[in-house]
């Protein structure tokens, strides 16, 4: 394996990281504000058919982006609607909006485009074009540095270079601001930020708007990639990333490593669609089943103890 | 005071210094009343609390002293009355207006975020903007202030699941002195600490009253009231039966002001007369589903006719050991029950073989273990005991009638109100479902009685029954092992106390020969014969 390869198999493992890394997020910030979010599946799917139903028809992916975000947005009040206002349980409302997204994208699809549940698909200049960095041709042909700085920093598109400052982003929002302080607690005590006056209702609904547009960005990426939707096009990748979280113990920093490590795992699945071993071939099948045979080993808790937030999955109901 | 000001946030709702009048009361409550459904939790509540006291409150569970104060602290709105502070009325809606108006709480469970650093917690909710760094950089310089001033000190970088009961207590009143709370609400604040620990809190309760703090004190001990309060009222369900000064008035009147009739506070009985070994226990280890070790080696023994209690603060293994003599935990070392022993782990150690030995179990909490609440009392009365013979009424079918018949005799003799084996176990009250863990366990003749916190969350004419209940079961020739965090509780029942520590048995005491001062060091782990430091 040469250092090209080696270069070409990691730009490809940010491309497929970036909406895993968006998603995975979303839920950190959903979960740790104490809201279980197993509906991030739905809200991907939903966010890649509007964004790619608005892109095809506007040609523009910003306005696809929009739309996108609106759909997930959509997704996420209800499920906030159905979890903290009316105290559902939050799997079931979950598991509810992805079996909603499932169907409704086709049907909805199948009704505006007739192109059995697809949407058309997207030229070039409607989807999200390669951000070439300053220089990036310039230094194409330096040894060592020119591969790495033109394949792999530069040429990737705007949502991938959000999504990698999100995290930055996302650990100064939660441990240096007074909102993020609120957030944490709400999800391991949400009595202690009732009685010390502040709404949990409204920090959990906040918590549920940025994953929302975190979603809705991750959707649109998808769309874009595949120019356009396609049936069941986020493949579990809501799910993917919610076993991400777990790997990430629920922190920024450790989700973009775990997410990165799953696109790593797709990316060699890509690459590599079969690998001989003296007289025996691991089929293709496996090398693709990677992503989601790590997420059961990771689920099963082959990983370390996970602590989550103490409070997630539970509703806030005063005591008397 | 300088911390007053500095600590900068204004409070918007109470009344300004200028308007009110300088004596008025710090708090007052005209009329309130509140209603939930049919049950009338509070009836035209009135009371006043002066300035600079300790107000204490006093009255069995569901006499509505929690609705009370969750009316002054913004969970309820009162369905008539006024609440009128330092001379204002305000409106209370919410726990923001509480604290603005200079209320601070401190809940009978913490509101503290455990992975949070004391810091963290203290600043929560009252944060100056919108970055951190400020208010935590204030907060530490003021908590110094607090705690040099009023005994409060607490390291502010801990995390609080790192910190003791007493010191996260503490947390909870330096939470309330930094949103300058100058009326502080206690509710039940002695429940879970040493009495080492309770003593200094009193002292903190002392120094801010000298410094013009107003305190409520929310208790069902009556200890506490006479200890440390300045006046007192009484409530009963749902109404205030009485306010009095402390100085004038005795336990006993107290007592009876909260049950209506005359109680007795200490239990009466005879001398025991042990008789054979019952229970011998000989380097007794237990290792939770942690891997924590939670018994570490403890060597017990209970004779026919006498009560052993085991006294010590919650989580020093009481309720392993006790969950491994009933059972449903594994052991290692010797138990042996009448000179044979029994099994620690493996199938012949389940709560159906210990019973069939001849212990009974009335296990710590009722709720979890004692009961099934959404059961009908005739059902609970069975369980453990489902077994018997006398109940089937052929290979399928159980006896219901002789179980419901069972359970009305049982009823009867054992006082429960309403005397109803078809009513849900949740709709009794606690001191009347534990009368039907009683009635059950003790019903079945047990060689061994294990009994945990029998009084728990027990009204006090209920713990004068079930007291009686438990001396004649002694005086029956019975042996009983009786596990109580209330030292009043140990020291009035036992005929030998054991003290747990770490699960370790501290030592063994006489209840003629030793006091609360002496079981408390005991129960704070301070080892029992020590002459050289003693002399010093």
């Amino acid at each position: 394996m040469d250092y090209l390869t080696i270069i070409q198999i990691l730009d490809s493992t940010v491309r497929l990281a970036t909406p895993l890394l968006l998603t995975c997020l979303a839920g950190l910030f959903s979960e740790r504000a104490g809201v279980v979010d197993i509906g991030l599946e739905g809200k991907l799917l939903a966010a890649a058919f509007l964004a790619g139903a608005a892109a095809s028809v506007t040609g523009s992916i910003w306005i696809g982006l929009l739309a996108g975000v609106a759909g997930s947005l959509a997704f996420s009040m209800i499920h906030g609607l159905a979890s903290i206002t009316f105290k559902g349980d939050q799997l079931i409302s979950g598991v509810a909006l992805n079996f909603l997204a499932a169907g409704l994208t086709v049907v909805v699809g199948q009704s505006w485009f007739k192109l059995g549940g697809r949407t058309p698909s997207l030229p070039t200049d409607a989807r999200f074009g390669e951000w070439n960095l300053p220089f990036s041709d310039a230094l194409a042909n330096v040894p060592f540095i020119g591969p790495l700085y033109h394949e792999l920093i530069s040429g990737h598109t705007a949502l991938t270079y959000m999504a990698l400052l999100a995290v930055p982003l996302s650990w100064w929002v939660l441990y240096r601001t007074r909102f993020g302080l609120r957030l944490r607690a709400v999800g391991e005590n949400p009595s202690a930020v009732d009685t010390a006056g502040v709404s949990v209702v409204r920090l959990r609904f906040a918590a549920l708007v940025i994953a929302g547009v975190l979603c809705g960005m991750a959707g649109t990426y998808l769309a874009s990639l595949a120019a356009g939707f396609v049936k069941d096009m986020s493949a579990g990748r809501g799910y993917i990333a919610l076993a991400a979280l777990i790997f990430a113990k629920w922190r920024p920093w450790y989700a973009l490593s775990a997410t990165m490590l799953f696109g790593l795992l797709e990316a060699i699945g890509n690459r590599y669609q079969s690998i001989t071993m003296g007289d025996f071939t691991i089929p293709v099948q496996f090398m693709q089943a990677l992503p989601y045979i790590l997420t059961v080993i990771i689920l099963a808790g082959f990983v370390g103890k996970a602590i989550p937030p103490r409070a997630g999955g539970t509703p806030y109901v005063k005591e008397r | 005071m300088s911390v007053q000001s500095e600590a900068g946030r204004q409070a918007t709702a109470a009344p300004t210094a200028s308007t009110a009048p300088i004596d008025a009361p710090a708090i007052e409550l005209r009329g309130i009343s509140k209603a939930f459904g049919p049950v009338q939790a509070n009836k035209d509540i009135s009371i006043t609390v002066k300035k600079g006291t300790v107000h204490g409150i006093i009255g069995e569970n569901g006499a509505g002293k929690s609705t009370l104060m969750s009316i002054l602290y913004g969970f309820y709105k009162a369905d008539a009355g006024t609440i009128h502070i330092k001379g204002q009325e305000v409106q209370i809606a919410d726990s923001q207006a509480a604290i603005s108006a200079g209320i601070g709480m401190v809940f009978q469970h913490f509101k503290l975020v455990e992975n949070f650093t004391v810091l963290e917690n203290v600043i929560l909710g009252a944060e100056d903007g919108g970055l951190l760094k400020p208010s935590l950089a204030k907060a530490r310089t003021l908590l110094k202030q607090l705690s040099d001033e009023y005994q409060l000190s607490v390291d502010p970088d801990a995390l609080i699941e790192d910190l003791s009961v007493g010191h996260q207590q503490r947390v909870e009143i330096l939470k309330a002195l930094y949103r300058q709370a100058d009326i502080l609400i206690l509710d039940e604040p002695t429940g879970v600490l040493t009495p080492a620990e309770a003593d200094h809190l009193f002292r903190i309760l002392e120094g801010l009253k000298e410094q013009g703090k107003t305190i409520i004190l929310i208790t069902h001990k009556l200890r506490e009231i006479m200890e440390i309060t300045d006046t007192v009222s009484v409530m009963r369900r749902g109404e205030m039966t009485a306010t009095v000064q402390t100085a004038d008035t005795t336990p006993e009147d107290l007592a009876e002001l909260m049950v209506g009739r005359k109680v007795l506070l200490h239990v009466e009985k005879k001398p025991a007369t042990p008789g054979a070994q019952i229970l011998e226990i000989e380097n007794l280890h237990v290792v939770d589903e942690q891997g924590v070790e939670r018994v570490k080696g403890i060597d017990l023994h209970v004779r026919a006719g006498e009560i052993l209690g085991i006294c010590g603060v919650a989580g020093n293994g009481q309720t392993e050991l006790l969950e491994v003599l009933g059972g449903y935990q594994n052991g290692t070392g010797t138990i042996r029950l009448n000179g044979e022993e029994i099994d620690l782990t493996g199938k012949n150690s389940d709560g159906q073989s210990r019973r069939a030995r001849g212990i009974s179990h009335v296990p710590e909490d009722r709720h979890d273990e004692g009961l099934i609440l959404n059961f009908q009392a005739w059902e609970n009365m069975v369980f453990g005991y489902h077994h018997a013979p006398e109940y089937q009424k052929n290979r399928f079918l159980m006896d219901n009638a002789a179980i419901k018949a069972m359970t009305q005799e049982s009823m009867t003799k054992f006082d429960v109100r309403p005397p109803n084996p078809k009513l849900e176990a949740k709709s009794f009250s606690g001191g009347n479902q534990q009368k039907i863990v009683l009635a059950r366990e003790i019903e079945r003749n047990p060689d061994l009685l294990l009994i945990g916190q029998p009084t728990r969350g027990v009204d006090i004419g209920a713990i004068e029954f079930i007291h009686q209940q438990i001396v004649h079961l002694r005086d029956a020739g019975k042996a009983i092992l009786l596990v109580s965090v209330e030292l009043d509780e140990i020291l009035s029942l036992s005929d030998r106390i054991a003290v747990m520590f770490d699960g370790k048995i501290m030592g063994e005491r006489l209840p003629s020969e030793t006091n609360e001062g002496e079981l408390g060091l005991m129960m704070a782990g301070i080892a029992e014969e020590n002459p050289g430091e003693a002399g010093q």
